[in-house]
């Protein structure tokens, strides 16, 4: 008796769970999981505002491809943007929509935030195992005032694949070409050297324990952690240190406007308080919308989020996409996202 | 052997049931039966059912799989399983170091664990004073209970900094300069690598092993363990020559299951492992498993290489899970027909 009116009651509040879920405007997405803390409070606010809930699965970038390729979702999100060619192939446009900066931090004694300097070259030697020491003389010379201990170097590095990490592997591939060469840049990489933390958090871990270690995180991760973060040697021979400001420089350096398919990577960039190592993260959409209503309402939340959200990407340590910058963003939505019968999908 | 356990509880219990329904329905239950056949009919094979199911799945996640990782197959072929590459960059893989730490990891994961489980089971079932018996088996299952993630993170914020400091250096004191030995114990003493895995599995396989060994020691019959005594064994013979050979088939498939655990282990392995595609003679230096390498690169995998050959690593671990069944079964028949000889 008692089981039979459970399972009635069950089966009543599932179906009406589904009667629910039916009727709510949802836009859906999935991808890169660097954004998510961003874009999981810009939905938050959006559905205060607005009543439409946007369900953003943080899967990965990989992930997030290929669940757009298959139409599973309104929009696909990707640290690493596609090639032109690429996006043309399966008739995807994309467009940037955070701005996030990769720090290099260190564990070493009596070395406050910011104190210690690299080049971007010296960097690319450490990883590659070349330089093996904390006394050698190429970091010595760059650090003149610093005593820096004999110790061995330790390097520490992500061991799933990353934004973060082709973030960081591109600036390498284009200050080194020996680690263009050898290693190259990509979400995960064979990597020559050091131990693999899981997460931004992992690494973070792994170089707070190691001493004499190095690594790389998100900047709102060594910012969190108090970790001795190390300024960078930028294109312009300037050495900056890593704030939202320099982050800032180097996405209003980028050129936008005449990067096909925004195809834009932000590292080494050019500006004198650029920081090196910045990188932005991509909105995947379908050229030509089955269901331009969904688009609309994707593009409606970006629309706002760009505008209305920097300062909420600020406090989570996050760049906002510059003013100018977004203007072109809604130029590439009007001029290459169509419904079915050619019109586009955004005014 | 079971049987005669099994006969000293339940004949009571039956015949108690079979009383109490008979004052209230003396009707013989094959009137029962002859009113609803369908129902026997039914619920034979809904159960059929679902024991196919499971065999169907299995089929199916085998089918899946080998169907998935085709395109790192044909182009790596047999030679996957023996070289060690792994670059994603120039879509080059080899699964020689994943397996190698998999293999290293649950080895030390048993050594440990195997003899520790031992010890708690024989503790509690011939040793332990009755108060503290309940309390420290329930202890013991509640490790079990604890999701990996817990023991990752335990791993890598507090064992892994003590190891470093304190146990590792140690060991380098005393082991570093003995031949063969040695060379395991070199390297940076950071408490990250293949040996702390390695331990971090056994404190997780243990429950496991322990909880089934002292399952199954306690079936023994009390009359042989009570008669052994009676002739001067001490604990130690009675165990020896009492218990491990009434329980060996118990005790192995206790320690299978550990390993089968170990073998598969993913989240705490990945934290505390160091994810490094290297085969190293020492156990300081990172290494990588095959669990814990799909964990890391699955997700960002988008290269169709990439994520074959990482399906292809899944293949492999199934394959290795299923020789350690077969050889576990196979070992326990070899047992079972040397028994008679055994007296």
């Amino acid at each position: 008796m008692n089981i039979r009116r459970y399972v009635a009651t069950f089966l009543g509040v599932t179906f009406v769970g589904f009667g629910l879920e039916a009727q709510a405007i949802d836009i859906t997405g999935a991808g890169a999981t660097f954004p998510y803390p961003i874009y999981a409070k810009w939905a938050d606010a959006y559905k205060q505002k607005t009543g439409v809930g946007l369900n953003y699965q943080s899967i990965g970038s990989g992930g997030g491809i290929a669940q757009i390729k298959a139409k599973t979702v309104d929009f696909g999100a990707s640290d690493m943007p596609l090639k032109p060619d690429d996006l043309q192939q399966a008739g995807l446009m994309q467009f940037p929509a955070i701005i996030g900066g990769v720090v290099p931090v260190v564990n070493l004694e009596a070395i406050a935030p910011g104190q210690l300097k690299f080049t971007g070259p010296v960097l690319a030697d450490i990883f590659l195992g070349k330089i093996k020491n904390w006394n050698d003389k190429a970091i010595a010379d760059l650090n003149p005032g610093l005593k820096l201990p004999a110790d061995p170097i330790t390097v520490v590095r992500r061991s799933d694949g990353s934004g973060t990490t082709f973030i960081w592997t591109d600036y390498l591939s284009k200050v080194s070409p020996e680690w263009k060469e050898k290693v190259g840049a990509s979400t995960a990489v064979a990597w020559p050297e050091g131990v693999g933390g899981k997460g931004n958090e992992g690494v973070a871990a792994y170089v707070q324990r190691i001493k004499g270690s190095i690594g790389y995180v998100e900047y709102a991760y060594a910012k969190k952690n108090k970790m001795s973060y190390a300024s960078v040697k930028n294109k312009e021979g300037q050495f900056v240190q890593p704030d939202d400001d320099t982050f800032q420089a180097a996405a209003a350096y980028a050129d936008w406007k005449n990067a096909p398919g925004f195809y834009q990577i932000l590292t080494d960039q050019p500006g004198k308080t650029s920081w090196p190592i910045t990188g932005a993260s991509f909105i995947l959409m379908h050229q030509k919308q089955d269901k331009p209503q969904n688009a609309t309402e994707v593009l409606k939340f970006f629309d706002w989020a760009l505008k209305s959200g920097q300062k909420m990407a600020t406090e989570l340590d996050y760049v906002p996409m510059p003013d100018s910058v977004t203007k072109v963003i809604a130029d590439a939505w009007r001029a290459q996202l169509k419904d079915g019968s050619g019109k586009p999908v955004w005014n | 052997m079971m049987d005669t356990s099994a006969s000293m509880t339940l004949p009571g219990t039956m015949d108690l049931r079979v009383e109490s329904r008979g004052q209230r329905e003396p009707k013989p239950p094959a009137r029962r039966q002859a009113a609803a056949p369908w129902q026997d009919w039914a619920f034979e094979h809904t159960t059929m059912s679902f024991a196919v199911l499971v065999l169907a799945m299995l089929l199916a996640i085998i089918g899946a799989l080998s169907y998935a990782a085709l395109p790192a197959l044909e182009k790596f072929g047999l030679g996957f399983l023996f070289t060690n590459v792994w670059n994603p960059v120039k879509s080059e893989f080899g699964a020689l170091a994943p397996i190698y730490g998999t293999l290293v990891t649950s080895a030390i994961a048993l050594l440990i664990g195997v003899p520790v489980s031992f010890g708690i089971a024989l503790f509690l079932t011939e040793m332990c004073p009755p108060i503290l018996k309940r309390p420290l088996g329930t202890a013991v299952e509640l490790l079990a209970a604890i999701p990996s993630i817990i023991y990752g993170m335990w791993g890598l914020f507090v064992f892994a900094p003590l190891f470093g400091d304190y146990v590792q250096p140690l060991l380098q004191k005393i082991f570093g300069n003995i031949w063969i030995v040695g060379p395991l114990f070199k390297g940076a003493p950071n408490g990250i690598g293949m040996l702390s895995a390695g331990i971090i599995l056994s404190v997780m396989v243990i429950p496991f092993i322990s909880s089934v060994m002292r399952d199954v020691f306690e079936i023994v019959p009390p009359v042989l363990k009570e008669s052994a005594y009676a002739i001067g064994c001490t604990t130690w013979e009675v165990v020896h020559n009492v218990v491990l050979p009434y329980t060996k088939v118990g005790v192995i498939g206790g320690i299978m299951l550990g390993l089968g655990r170990a073998l598969g282990e993913t989240m705490a392995v990945t934290f505390i492992i160091g994810n490094a595609y290297r085969i190293s003679s020492s156990l300081y230096e990172p290494g990588n498993s095959i669990a814990s390498a799909l964990a890391n690169e699955f997700n960002e995998a988008a290269d169709p290489v990439h994520r074959a050959s990482l399906i292809t690593l899944g293949l492999v671990l199934f394959v290795l899970t299923l020789i350690v069944l077969g050889l576990s079964r196979l070992l326990i028949s070899q047992l079972a027909k040397g028994e008679g000889r055994r007296t």
